[in-house]
């Protein structure tokens, strides 16, 4: 039973049309792997029964023939998405026990499509950290292990990650405002895809930063991100931000001819202190675009600099106001008071852990009168500059390669005090958020830890077909098939 | 003009004697700006499906998105926008194809997202203009800085148990259209006048109810006053005033109070007051130091909201004859007077009524009737037009009995309060109640002779009054048309009486 965890979601679905195995059988051995995989923490609310009823009607579809896409495919689903009937918490104490009575529209895409949810997976709180230490459940443990230090997934989809990498699921769900899907992705050797902005819709999603988050699919390769993809993206009449153009078909975009590709290798990537091994991946990944027939442009995007610090504005502007309904009225958790404000400020004040505190005074005061030209309005200048740099190079390139991290998975608990550095990590991947474009991550190698390393493809807007195209030309080339050892295995 | 020129012309403004008020220490000026929050004439809510209909059970018609639900996004209602751009339109002001959903932060137990959705920078609506007119028949033109959308809150309740408060959501989330005035008005009949004329305006459009004791028009009133001649004095502003009276108590309360407080040696703080309606006067709410920073930016989740100018121009070929023009057409078509058509034109309804009653017949005759017996007996009876127990058709029915001398005005008058008033012959046309009573005006030369000569033969003494003083003859009509029960016909009467009394025209 267990090799059936090993089978990707292609080989899944492949096996499951074929009727070599059921969709019961198959998610079973996700549920015993998703038991014996607790002390990652990956999983904040393991759903084994829906799972298997979920499982069971796949399987009498595929008996019908009326088997869907993602017919019987046991995936694990990220707690920012809202799960009708299902604890939803976005892995803050501020939500309590809240159960949507509604289903987000990505997920229920999902499921019309045929897929099974094996639960809700962890990440940092609200979405907000780099680390996915800032959960109410607690860190979770990256299956890479080096020097036998725990190290983080990354974050904030850091759950997503770790239950891909550790075969819990065979994909996730996932969502990405400034890397949350890329980086954490790369730190745990797995495939992840930040859409569009517009590609997929936000409805039922926890919102952090409205203008920046996207939802997208963490898998173990290209042709399984592709796939996830095709049922997650389209149009949404209760998402006015999602935009209406035809989904296209991903996965037979994948054809592996990058010849004539045109990739722009942006300068101003190359940041100071970036460690060599992060340069000579960089490089490894311009030589395998070249050998595969892309020809590679040197390409200029000057703003760069100015992202991190317009991101680190923009989406806590955005967050304060978006986190100002959690208040203890209506529902999640209440810490009474004796008058309104009391009440309220007791609420939020134990509802709500550090780093969102840290972000939502960040917010307000950025949008404070006296202050809102000075940081918002300027921060949001910066953001249409970013946008033309992006403009100005797919003038003269395709894609854009850069690495998707300035290093590998830190050990857990090393950058606590210290909220800049954490920040840095998304000093590659808030880009694309900003200027929403699509952006792809890509295990590539391993740094001289053993620990997984990955490039990033940024492409223009709606070219999710040539991101993933061009994706896998580096997956092929990379042949990148490391494996964490299974050391968190509790087989008792 | 810039807005700094019009500022500086309103200030220069020539105050008006009669709006002066004086004080201990001399006269005194007040200068109001409105803010009037008007309830848009929409099935829908602004942003999501849930109803809006009024009195409905507490928190039944709440959506996912009504009460902040994580992940739910805002979709505007178009039918919101339409109607703003028709109000637009009325208030004869400049539509912009581009404005910009903003978010008004600040924690409210009604007010679930913890933020409003309203517009700030970039309003739907930009200067427009209003004509009010005022009791001396005399019109005013008030200014109109914009007018934008915006989500109402909810209910707070405070009063349904002993130590909590209620909230009730169903207004959360309806749309609102925020109309701003300029500082034009001098005087509480002026801002009456303004409210009463925009209400009008917006129930010709069909784009707000206007109905006040519902909640769906409400004004802030903002106050300030100054010495003849002197620049802007420092305002407060009175929340939520609920009714053109209260608007027009809390003015005067408010004024007064202000230049008691100079008059005293002090100066007027920059504050939000509530108008207590119990006692007619207005009370702090909070201080200028205590107001929100409110940090406005553009919601993310909703994209600016943009339109073609054709689309603009659709509407506006749509658009009804509004109070203003109707007024003209009725002074100039049916030669009515300023005032009857004043009135007549003040709500869509009494006008279409009017023009009803008017179709094919004497056109002042119609309006002393409408004006003078159905809008007197609808006050009388405390009911609405919509509510009349006669139709315009039998007005007009019985208007047509006295022009063709069926029946005298008198016995028009009677007739009308059979047809009106509660009775046994409420709601019965006008020719069944002649016929029924009898009370066919009486041509007939002979019966209306001899009861001349029955009245002349009685009062000799008076025949030798009006003979040395014409106008006696009047009296003697009278006595005919009390002896024929009203029924002879007066001008008939009239002739005879002068020719057997052998006197000219009086």
């Amino acid at each position: 039973m267990s090799s059936l965890i090993d089978l990707t979601l292609a080989e899944s679905r492949d096996g499951l049309q074929k009727k070599a195995f059921s969709s019961h059988e198959l998610t079973q051995a996700h549920i015993q792997n998703m038991e014996n995989s607790r002390a990652l923490n990956a999983v904040v609310l393991e759903t084994p029964e829906q799972a298997l009823k979920m499982a069971q009607l796949s399987d009498d579809k595929i008996a019908k023939g009326k088997a869907g896409p993602l017919e019987g495919i046991p995936i694990g689903v990220k707690d920012l998405f809202c799960t009708k009937g299902v604890r939803t918490t976005a892995c803050s104490n501020i939500l309590g026990e809240f159960t949507p009575t509604y289903e987000s529209t990505v997920t229920s895409q999902l499921w019309q499509a045929g897929a099974v949810m094996l639960g809700k997976l962890n990440n940092d709180e609200f979405a907000m950290g780099s680390s996915n230490e800032t959960s109410r459940f607690g860190p979770v443990i990256n299956p890479w292990k080096s020097d036998g230090m725990d190290l983080v997934p990354g974050g904030s989809s850091g759950g997503s990650s770790a239950a891909v990498a550790a075969q819990i699921g065979v994909g996730a769900t996932a969502t990405d405002t400034g890397g949350s899907i890329r980086q954490p992705a790369a730190f745990t050797g797995c495939v992840g895809l930040k859409p569009t902005y517009g590609r997929c819709s936000r409805w039922g999603i926890v919102a952090f930063a409205s203008s920046l988050d996207q939802a997208g699919p963490i898998a173990r390769n290209v042709q399984d991100t592709a796939i996830m993809l095709q049922h997650m993206a389209g149009h949404d009449a209760k998402d006015t931000t999602s935009i209406d153009t035809p989904v296209p078909d991903y996965e037979s975009a994948l054809t592996g001819d990058i010849r004539g590709l045109r990739v722009g290798i942006p300068r101003e990537y190359r940041v100071d202190g970036m460690p060599s091994e992060i340069e000579a991946l960089w490089q490894q990944g311009i030589e395998w675009m070249k050998s595969a027939g892309a020809e590679i442009v040197d390409v200029s995007l000057p703003h760069t600099k100015y992202a991190l610090p317009a991101y680190y504005i923009i989406a806590p502007a955005e967050a304060s106001s978006n986190l100002a309904r959690y208040d203890g009225l209506r529902y999640g958790a209440r810490v009474e008071g004796n008058s309104l404000d009391e009440m309220y400020e007791a609420t939020r004040a134990a509802g709500f852990g550090d780093e969102v505190k840290r972000r939502i005074m960040i917010g307000t005061y950025v949008l404070s009168a006296g202050y809102y030209d000075a940081y918002y309005v300027k921060a949001l200048q910066v953001r249409r500059l970013i946008a033309n740099d992006f403009h100005e190079a797919y003038k003269k390139c395709d894609v854009l390669l850069s690495p998707t991290t300035p290093s590998a998975a830190f050990p857990v608990g090393s950058n606590h005090d210290d909220p800049l550095t954490m920040y840095l990590n998304d000093v590659f991947t808030v880009t694309a958020n900003l200027a929403g474009l699509p952006a792809i991550s890509v295990p590539a190698g391993l740094d001289a830890k053993g620990l997984p390393l990955g490039l990033q493809l940024i492409g223009p807007a709606f070219e999710e077909q040539l991101l993933l195209r061009a994706a896998q030309a580096i997956e092929t080339a990379a042949e990148f098939n490391a494996q964490p050892t299974t050391w968190w295995l509790n087989n008792e | 003009m810039s807005e700094a020129q019009i500022r500086e012309s309103r200030v220069a403004n020539t105050p008006n004697p009669k709006n002066l008020v004086s004080g201990a220490t001399g006269d005194w000026e007040i200068v109001l700006g409105l803010e009037v929050h008007a309830q848009v004439s929409s099935e829908a809510k602004l942003f999501s499906g849930a109803s809006t209909e009024f009195g409905s059970e507490p928190n039944s018609q709440v959506s996912l998105v009504d009460a902040a639900m994580p992940g739910m996004l805002p979709v505007i209602n178009w039918k919101c926008v339409e109607q703003a751009v028709r109000t637009g339109l009325g208030l004869k002001a400049q539509v912009n194809c581009y404005s910009v959903f903003d978010r008004k932060n600040y924690f409210y137990a009604d007010l679930p997202q913890g933020y409003q959705i309203s517009q700030f920078k970039y309003p739907i609506v930009g200067e427009g203009i209003i004509e009010i007119d005022l009791d001396d028949g005399e019109t005013k033109q008030i200014g109109i800085e914009r007018l934008h959308l915006e989500q109402d809150a909810g209910k707070s309740m405070h009063d349904q148990h002993p130590s909590m408060s209620f909230v009730d959501l169903n207004r959360s989330g309806i749309a609102l259209m925020e109309i701003v005035s300029n500082p034009d008005m001098r005087s509480a009949a002026e801002a009456q006048a303004y409210v009463k004329k925009l209400r009008a305006i917006l129930r010709y459009l069909g784009t707000c109810d206007g109905n006040m004791e519902q909640g769906s028009m409400r004004a802030d009133v903002n106050v300030s006053v100054r010495r003849p001649g002197d620049p802007l004095g420092t305002r407060c502003e009175i929340k939520n005033v609920n009714s053109i009276r209260f608007i027009g108590q809390a003015i005067e309360h408010e004024a007064r109070r202000q230049i008691a407080v100079i008059e005293d040696g002090g100066t007027i703080k920059q504050e939000t007051r509530l108008f207590d309606p119990k006692n007619g006067e207005t009370r702090s709410m909070r201080s200028k130091e205590e107001a929100h920073d409110y940090r406005y930016f553009p919601d993310p989740d909703l994209l600016p909201i943009t339109f073609e100018q054709s689309w603009v121009d659709e509407i506006a070929a749509t658009l009804p004859e509004l109070p203003d023009d109707k007024k003209a057409r009725f002074v100039s078509e049916y030669g009515l007077s300023v005032y009857d058509a004043g009135v007549l034109v003040s709500e869509s309804e009494s006008a279409n009524f009017f023009e009803q009653v008017a179709k094919g017949r004497d056109a002042k005759m119609a309006a002393n009737m409408v004006v003078g017996s159905v809008f007197a007996g609808l006050n009388k009876s405390s009911i609405t037009l919509a509510e009349c127990p006669i139709s315009a058709d039998q007005i007009g029915a019985l208007i047509d009995l006295v022009a063709d001398d069926t029946i005298s005005t008198r016995i028009a008058k009677d007739i009308f309060d059979m047809m009106f008033y509660e009775g046994p012959d409420q709601g019965k046309d006008p020719s069944v109640l002649v016929e029924e009573k009898g009370l066919r005006q009486v041509t007939d030369t002979g019966e209306i002779e001899a009861a001349v000569d029955a009245v002349i033969s009685a009062n000799p003494d008076k025949v030798e009054q009006a003979l040395a003083k014409p106008k006696m003859a009047g009296w003697f009509v009278g006595q005919v048309m009390q002896s024929t029960g009203g029924k002879a016909n007066p001008q008939a009467v009239k002739v005879m009486v002068l020719e057997k009394l052998g006197i000219e025209e009086a």
